[in-house]
């Protein structure tokens, strides 16, 4: 049996993050809410995020999805969790970059914390939707609020 | 000639190849089926001999082409036991479906009007419907199942009244593999006065499907379901609604005069067929309906009842695992959906494809019934006629692995 492949995409540090998310359930002072989907699997999430000070303050998920999306969107959610915005905004970019297939920026790839293992998924390409669905709905949630102001 | 179901593996060249290092055990056929080699021979010659525009050519040529479609047109007929002018060709199930509900049911429905469909449905024989009732301020019901993935006849007995003017309903489903009681579903609708139509994309090349004795008013397939290439699907009607149907797309072929202002279309089936159809895949249609026939019946279904039998009973020890729809038996088809408790169904995907193993993990298409089953998404294995118990046996395995992996 080849299993070889599989241990490539579904690290420990992954499972950890599945099986045990971070950030995970409803955030009462929320300002943005943000509910998406993969129409292809019917992974839902919804993203909650409260924005202070051109910052991340806080946020949480909730939703329903496989290990590779859980386990993005909680590591998604310790990395930006305090940031400034021009700074989440930039990680995202380089997330979505990187499952892409376009990671030349590799010192950016490293400020993406336990995402950046993630980068492993592009071998698996029925797969990179589940990782990126957080991060859209995260770039979603900062747009929205920018266009309100 | 006869062909024998053991060795019909042979006549699938894309069966022969690994997949990550792991002999390809297809289990997708639900989605679409392999070709056999007659199949993908028949759209090559077409090509290489025959090609040409149908109906329109005085050359010869443009006659092969015509005689060619036109006598899978027949071919269809007989198979399904029906009317040469009662099978219309379309791009498949789905756009069967719509033509019958936007050319049909949206000119007879008024407001109040009811149409019943089941939550067993494929998207496909369902939001057309619901776009109609929202576009004629009809309303749509829905047949439950019961705790066997099978109809509740009885709630459905309750559903039908006078103002039922259309019940939709799949032959069998494509995520619990229930074999739906059709004909007596048909009859139960007649006895209201109401249009039956049916979605047998999961029925036709599992086991014959006759027009005659189900006594419907439409039924829809796909040609890629049942061996045959994309691009190709049927429609059944009966002959006296389609003359009453208006098509939904107009253009070249199906006139027979255009003036200015107005047209006067061709009869059916040819004012549903507009523009240039899809002939070499109406010809690889027939193809694939041949070999169907070279196989038979019998052994077809015997074969398949003997797949998914193996696989329901060798699923049902593998322990937190969940089997959706009725145990095998009569009222199952050759398809098993289930979930791996502690496992989402993309990862069993994943895993099981590293094994070689190809299966369907989401909603597939059905999102209500997702909804009534409360998951959000499963894993299906289908089986076709090429199949066999060592395929199962590798499903087996690799769910074990998928299991040990996952520790669950
Ligand atoms: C029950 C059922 N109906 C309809 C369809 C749609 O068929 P097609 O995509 O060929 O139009 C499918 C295909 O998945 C199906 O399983």
């Amino acid at each position: 049996m080849n299993l070889g492949n599989l241990s490539d995409l579904y690290r420990q540090l992954i499972l950890d993050h599945a099986q045990h998310p971070h950030h995970h359930g409803e955030l009462a002072s929320a300002d943005q809410t943000v509910t998406l989907n993969n129409p292809t699997c019917g992974d839902v999430i919804k993203l909650q995020v409260e924005l202070k000070d051109n910052q991340v303050a806080d946020l949480a998920f909730s939703g329903d999805g496989c290990s590779i999306s859980q386990a993005s969107a909680s590591m998604m959610t310790d990395l930006v969790k305090g940031q400034s915005l021009p700074e989440v905004q930039h990680e995202i970019a380089t997330f979505l970059e990187m499952l892409m297939g376009n990671n030349d920026a590799d010192e950016d790839v490293d400020a993406l914390g336990d995402a950046a293992v993630l980068a492993t998924v592009v071998k698996f390409p029925a797969r990179i939707k589940c990782a990126t669905l957080a991060w859209k709905a995260l770039e979603q949630a900062i747009g929205e609020a920018n266009n309100h102001e | 000639m006869v062909k024998n179901i053991a060795t019909a593996r042979n006549d699938f060249p894309i069966l022969n190849q690994q997949i990550n290092g792991e002999p390809l055990t297809y289990l997708d056929n639900a989605a679409t089926t392999q070709k056999p080699q007659v199949v993908i021979d028949a759209l090559t010659h077409y090509y290489e001999t025959d090609n040409a525009n149908i109906h329109r050519g005085v050359y010869t040529l443009a006659e092969r082409a015509t005689e060619a479609y036109e006598g899978v047109r027949q071919q269809v007929a007989n198979f399904i036991n029906a009317q040469t002018d009662e099978v219309i060709f379309t791009r498949g199930t789905t756009t069967s479906l719509n033509w019958v509900a936007l050319g049909f049911a949206r000119q007879l429905l008024q407001p109040n009007d009811e149409i019943i469909i089941t939550v067993m449905e494929h998207h496909s024989n369902l939001v057309p419907w619901q776009q109609v009732a929202l576009q004629t301020g009809a309303k749509l019901r829905y047949i439950e199942i019961d705790e066997h993935g099978e109809l509740d006849l009885t709630q459905y007995g309750e559903l039908l009244n006078p103002k039922t003017k259309f019940v939709a309903f799949t032959h069998v489903s494509n995520v619990l593999g229930t074999i739906n009681p059709v004909k007596q579903m048909t009859k139960m609708a007649h006895d209201v006065g109401a249009y039956v139509v049916i979605d047998g994309a999961q029925a036709v090349g599992h086991f014959s499907v006759d027009m005659t004795d189900l006594d419907c008013d439409f039924y829809a397939f796909s040609g890629h379901k049942v061996y045959g290439p994309t691009g190709i699907g049927v429609l059944y009607g009966k002959r006296e609604l389609l003359a009453e149907m208006n098509p939904v797309e107009f253009g070249g072929e199906m006139i027979n005069l255009v003036e200015r202002q107005t047209t006067d279309f061709k009869p059916a089936p040819a004012k549903f067929e507009a523009g240039t159809m899809p002939i070499a895949q109406a010809i690889g249609l027939g193809a694939a309906l041949d070999y169907l026939t070279s196989l038979g019946w019998s052994a077809i279904e015997e074969h398949e009842q003997s797949l998914v039998t193996a696989a329901y009973q060798q699923l049902n020890k593998i322990d937190g695992l969940t089997i959706y729809g009725p145990a095998a038996g009569p009222t199952r088809s050759a398809l098993i959906t289930f979930n791996l408790n502690g496992v989402h169904p993309h990862d069993v995907a994943t895993v099981l494809d590293t094994q070689g193993v190809a299966v369907r993990a989401g909603h597939h298409c059905a999102q209500p019934l997702m909804q009534t089953l409360g998951v959000s998404a499963t894993t299906r294995a289908s089986f076709g006629l090429y199949n066999n118990l060592a395929d199962v046996e590798r499903l087996i395995a690799a769910l074990v692995e998928t299991k040990e992996f996952f520790q669950v």
